[in-house]
């Protein structure tokens, strides 16, 4: 045993101190438990790992039975294997830096114990997620990190658009987890377990005699609950709206770990989709379609938080396009270079949001190069490592999925690079927006402190040189070899879309600055959609949410209940008024009273039935 | 252990009531304190039956039989099953909770309130320990006089239409099922030339489908009015609002659990053919999955707290009664967890709206908003409760959500479909509410300086929130306790009609 359960157990340790106690703990005691416990499930992480390496085949400790009824059999039982090695990693490693960078970013803000021990709670959550060795056991994970999110987001929970946005990530994920529980419940009834390992034997002996539309549709339902939870179209809408927590609950939560987990959950489930070529197309228009429509929505938003918030949507759709042209390991590989650099994107606005005491629109930035310089480089490595440029880490994982998808369907490679295209511009358009030009808000930037700075280096050097971890090589025993030819031109005109973005950027931004306003005058419908995000969220209101709103209150409420059932019992009901008349006598009050109509009333009864028996 | 633990766990409650009548009703400090030992003693005397409660035999234990009223065949015939066990408990502990958490709210009449509860914890009992159907039946109609007074007396303004509503449905519910019970105790006559009304007798009947389709809905009005079931439910909301906050307790963790119990304990066992019978199975199931997603969109728009969390109620026991007819081993195993989860949930759910109720006397959600800032521990309890109630792994609810769920699944994909879309619906109207209570600024001057939970009000939360988290990360005994039972049911329903869908038998695929 190597007691896997420690892993989570350890920041579950840590919500319950802060949780319960935290509240009269002093702040560097807090910090102490948070902190302490997270950094401790890392390196018990990295010492089950070594000890492990080289994990050939998946390593399982069973627990005790969870749920049992019928044939329905399900224990609490964890598992590692290369996979979730590489996913443990990215969670504890990236979020312990971004629990360090917290104690800075949070330390002026009340509840802070409040912060931690629900940020602990998710780390708890997301490991029993990847570590689960049964769909219900990821479930459970699944559902938990959807908690911690509804609770990180509406943390200002005065402000209504905080509590808003929370509950409407929960709302929507629950919509996802339909899914979810369906093909749980089908892969149950087909298979008759829940356990990874069973499932995908039988699955890998002919499929186990499944009809192939029975497969198909157990991924598609899968898919669902990981569209909801990787915000895929059409269920992203609640992503953007997250950003209303904390900055590092956005870097942590809304960009490195938890959004990453319906990648997670079709790269785990491989063994299914690789059944399924109606799923896996499925798998890859969805993820297209998403990368497509978010980068654009990306080109035009002013809160710097959104356009990183439509950028994280974008790539988790590159995500998606990379696991359904069958190349799951590029899609894990683009996982964690995103963990990188998106986080290093989120924390360092976060830095540039605390210098300038809360201002996230991008049009009261500009010129803050000179006076927040350690944020800007770090900023400038994500930046560069997003928009694909080599040698950087983001340049690694997008060509493979990039590759993968010509392979798949040379057209979808090109909507690919155009997408490649569109992310380097608004990245860059961001980043110069606020360090290029001059100062135009009112406050007075002062650079992070090293708490925070400090995570920033280490992730900016990450996204950097991430992307020579070669997590497509370790993880070929589970998922095969590479995806598609080596093609150096594939590659070339991938970096150029790439080049090109960001000049035109420099171009608009830096240097002349009206000309993007030129551009979007001469577009103004198209851009009038873009900015207003394609009014999806007005569309979903008024499709969806006012029927449901509208029709339980007057049809059902109203007219269902208030008006038939209660009218048709009110008749009855007003015979009772005057029989009520009567049992108001009853109440004296008088206990002894009571007792004798109790005993009255059971006499009746025996007398009656003996009178019917009688009868007979 | 005395061999007539059951009869002593039955009779604790009105022993207790008896020695009340005689404490003068001006000692109110003694009369609350008597009740509260009485309510703690009858749940001490039920920890043997647990203890001693052996999962590995069939039938019934503790069995205790005299004869009552020889000459029409009526006995006093009680024993436990690990199903009835499983109720006798959530009544012996939520009875307590329910009496506890009375201790400041109740101000007058405090000896007829206490001895109605009594009453009423012994009247519950005997619904679950029964095994004669018309000692059964008088323990169902006693339950409901004093419930009737509690609403009636102690409830809020509507309190007498209310209680009325509530006699009235249920009493009608009750005479049908009495003609039911007195059809299959004359069949038995005609058969076999007794007259017995003992429920393992009357499972050797040999009735034709037809008189069985009838006597199915006789015991569907008495049981469907109880759970409730839609259409029956509306005199729920009425009685759950008006009722004090310890009869709203009792009323939604044990009340309505009589009539799911009713289906699964004689509906099913005594009428194999009628109860899986395809069209009657088919309304059952439909009439459920009306109820989740029903009662959850209308909690979605209720204006009054405590309505909205009496509407979830139809929406929870309506996966219950789904459960029960989906008719195979995880449906019906998952109904009973899934009613001891409601119980808890739903109690916690209750007291809480107690606990605001009485430090402001309003249940209008638009009065109140921003609580969490005034009320911190009061908020993280809610937010408990209604995680809790949502089904949220590792917590009590989902483990029955999902096991009724897999069960209906394996009955017909279809319902579940629909079924879990009422999840979705859960999820939405609970978040809603605690936004708009507990969530945002303060806006109402009145809840500025509300007090946090005391010491009394923690006490009745503290156990309900470890039992919720205990069945939600090991409910292994509940599914041990269960499976014997709940299998002779099954088995009891599928050997006599093959009428059933496709469902694969549980037997069959556990031997696999």
């Amino acid at each position: 045993m190597h007691q896997l359960w420690l892993i989570p157990a350890l920041p579950l340790a840590g919500f319950l101190v802060n949780g319960i106690f935290g509240r009269k703990l002093p702040k560097a005691a807090v910090n102490a438990f948070a902190i302490g416990s997270v950094l401790l499930s890392f390196l018990w992480t990295v010492k089950i790992l070594l000890a492990l390496d080289p994990l050939n085949a998946p390593y399982v400790e069973r627990y005790f039975t969870w749920i049992q009824s019928g044939y329905v059999n399900v224990g609490f039982d964890l598992g590692v294997d290369r996979l979730t090695a590489v996913m443990l990693l990215i969670v504890t490693g990236i979020g312990s830096l971004i629990h360090i960078y917290a104690i800075g970013y949070m330390s002026h803000e009340g509840g802070y114990y409040r912060f931690f021990a629900y940020m602990n709670l998710f780390m708890f959550f997301m490991l029993i997620l990847v570590l689960a060795a049964n769909y219900l056991l990821l479930f459970v994970g699944w559902e938990g990190v959807g908690l911690c999110s509804y609770l990180l987001i509406g943390f200002y929970f005065l402000k209504k658009s905080a509590s808003d946005a929370g509950k409407k990530a929960f709302v929507v994920n629950r919509i996802g987890d339909f899914g979810f529980s369906l093909a749980m419940f089908l892969i149950m009834l087909n298979f008759g377990s829940l356990d990874f390992q069973n499932v995908f034997t039988k699955a890998a002996a002919n499929g186990g005699g499944l009809a192939p539309n029975t497969i198909t549709l157990i991924c598609l339902l899968l898919l669902v609950g990981a569209i909801g939870k990787s915000a895929q179209v059409p269920l992203y809408v609640w992503l953007p709206d997250a950003m209303e927590g904390p900055t590092p609950v956005s870097a942590l939560i809304h960009a490195a770990t938890m959004v990453t987990a319906g990648v997670y959950m079709v790269a785990r489930s491989a063994p299914l989709y690789n059944l399924s070529p109606t799923a896996m197309e499925v798998v890859a228009w969805v993820g297209l379609i998403t990368a497509v429509m978010s980068a654009t929505i990306g080109l035009t938003q002013y809160d710097i938080k959104k356009v990183f918030a439509y950028s994280t949507v974008s790539q988790l759709g590159y995500m998606f396009l990379g696991l359904g042209c069958g190349a799951y390991s590029a899609g894990i590989f683009h996982v964690m270079t995103h963990a990188f650099f998106k986080a290093l994107l989120f924390l360092g606005a976060g830095s540039v949001i605390h210098a300038l005491e809360g201002e996230q629109d991008l049009r009261m930035m500009g010129g803050l190069r000179s006076k927040i310089p350690v944020t800007f480089s770090v900023l400038l490595c994500a930046a560069v490592a997003i928009a694909g440029v080599p040698p950087f880490s983001g340049f690694h994982s997008k060509d493979a999925i990039l590759l993968a998808a010509h392979a798949h369907h040379p057209w979808m490679y090109w909507v690919g690079v155009v997408t490649a295209g569109m992310t380097a511009f608004y990245v860059f358009r961001a980043i110069f927006l606020c360090f290029f030009g001059t100062y135009r808000g009112t406050a007075h930037p002062h650079e992070s402190p090293l708490v925070m700075t400090l995570p920033l280096g280490v992730l900016a050097l990450l996204s950097l040189g991430g992307g020579y971890l070669d997590v497509p090589h370790y993880l070929a025993p589970i998922f095969g070899g590479a995806h598609g030819e080596h093609d150096e031109a594939l590659v070339v005109i991938s970096v150029a879309a790439g080049v090109v973005g960001i000049a035109i950027a420099w171009l608009f931004y830096v240097v002349s600055p009206g000309l993007a306003d030129g551009v979007a005058r001469l577009f103004s419908w198209p851009y009038r959609v873009l900015y207003n995000k394609y009014y999806v969220d007005e569309a979903y209101d008024a499709v969806i949410v006012h029927p449901i709103r509208d029709g339980s209150t007057t049809v059902l409420w109203r007219v269902v209940d208030a008006g038939l059932i209660d009218g048709a019992v009110n008749g009855v009901g007003s015979l009772a008024r005057s029989i009520g008349g009567g049992l108001r006598n009853m109440q004296s009050g008088y206990i002894r009273r009571y007792a004798a109509w109790v005993v009255l009333g059971s006499i009746v009864i025996i007398a009656a039935v003996s009178f019917w028996g009688g009868l007979r | 252990m005395p061999s007539n633990l059951l009869s002593i766990i039955l009779f604790t409650p009105l022993a207790g009531l008896l020695v009340l009548l005689f404490i003068p009703s001006t000692q109110k400090r003694m009369i609350r304190l008597w009740a509260n030992i009485v309510a703690a003693a009858g749940f001490l005397v039920s920890i043997p039956l647990i203890l001693n409660f052996n999962k590995d035999l069939d039938g019934y234990q503790f069995v205790e039989r005299a004869d009552w009223i020889p000459s029409l065949g009526v006995q006093y015939l009680i024993g436990v099953d690990g199903i009835s066990v499983l109720m006798v408990m959530l009544t012996t502990i939520m009875g307590l909770i329910a009496i506890f958490s009375s201790w400041d709210s109740i101000k007058e009449r405090e000896k007829e309130y206490y001895a109605m509860f009594l009453l009423q914890q012994t009247g519950m009992i005997g619904v679950f320990i029964s095994l004669d159907f018309l000692l059964f039946y008088i323990f169902w109609e006693l339950v409901l006089v004093p419930m009737y007074f509690i609403i009636g007396v102690w409830g809020g303004p509507r309190k007498l239409y209310a209680a009325i509503k509530f006699f009235l449905y249920t009493l009608a519910g009750g005479v049908l099922m009495l003609l039911g019970i007195l059809t299959l105790y004359f069949q038995h006559a005609t058969q076999f030339g007794r007259y017995t009304f003992e429920i393992s007798e009357l499972m050797k009947l040999n009735l034709p489908l037809g008189m069985q389709q009838w006597v199915f809905w006789a015991f569907f009005l008495g049981f469907a009015i109880k759970v409730p079931m839609f259409p029956f439910h509306t005199w729920l909301p009425d009685a759950h609002t008006e009722a004090p906050t310890a009869g709203s307790v009792i009323l939604a963790a044990v009340l309505l659990k009589m009539g799911t119990y009713g289906f699964i304990r004689f509906s099913l066992p005594l009428l194999p053919s009628a109860s899986s019978d395809k069209t009657i199975v088919t309304i059952l199931a439909v009439l459920s999955i009306i109820g989740i997603l029903y009662g959850a969109l209308v909690s979605l728009m209720q204006q009054d707290w405590k309505k909205l969390v009496a509407y979830s109620s139809v929406s929870h026991l309506g996966f219950c009664t789904l459960g029960i007819f989906a008719l195979n081993q995880s449906g019906i195993a998952g109904s009973v967890i899934q009613q001891i989860n409601h119980g808890i949930s739903t109690g916690m759910l209750f007291l809480i709206v107690g606990v605001i109720y009485e430090r402001r006397h309003t249940r209008e959600i638009k009065e109140y908003g921003g609580l969490a800032h005034v009320m911190p521990n009061y908020a993280i309890v809610f937010a408990f409760a209604m995680l809790s109630s949502a089904g949220l792994p590792l917590l009590n609810g989902f483990v029955g959500e999902f096991t009724i769920l897999q069960g209906a699944f394996d009955a017909n994909r279809v319902w579940a479909a629909f079924a879990v879309l009422g999840v979705i619906f859960g999820a939405a109207y609970l978040l809603w509410l605690y936004q708009r209570t507990m969530l945002g600024e303060v806006t109402n001057e009145k809840n500025k300086g509300l007090p946090d939970l005391n010491w009394r009000e923690w006490a009745v939360f503290v156990p309900l929130m470890i039992w919720a988290v205990a069945i939600g990360v090991y409910p292994k005994p509940y599914f041990d306790i269960l499976e014997k039972p709940v299998a002779q049911i099954v088995h009891r329903v599928h050997q006599t009609a093959n009428t059933v869908a496709n469902a694969p038998a549980a037997t069959e695929a556990a031997s696999r």
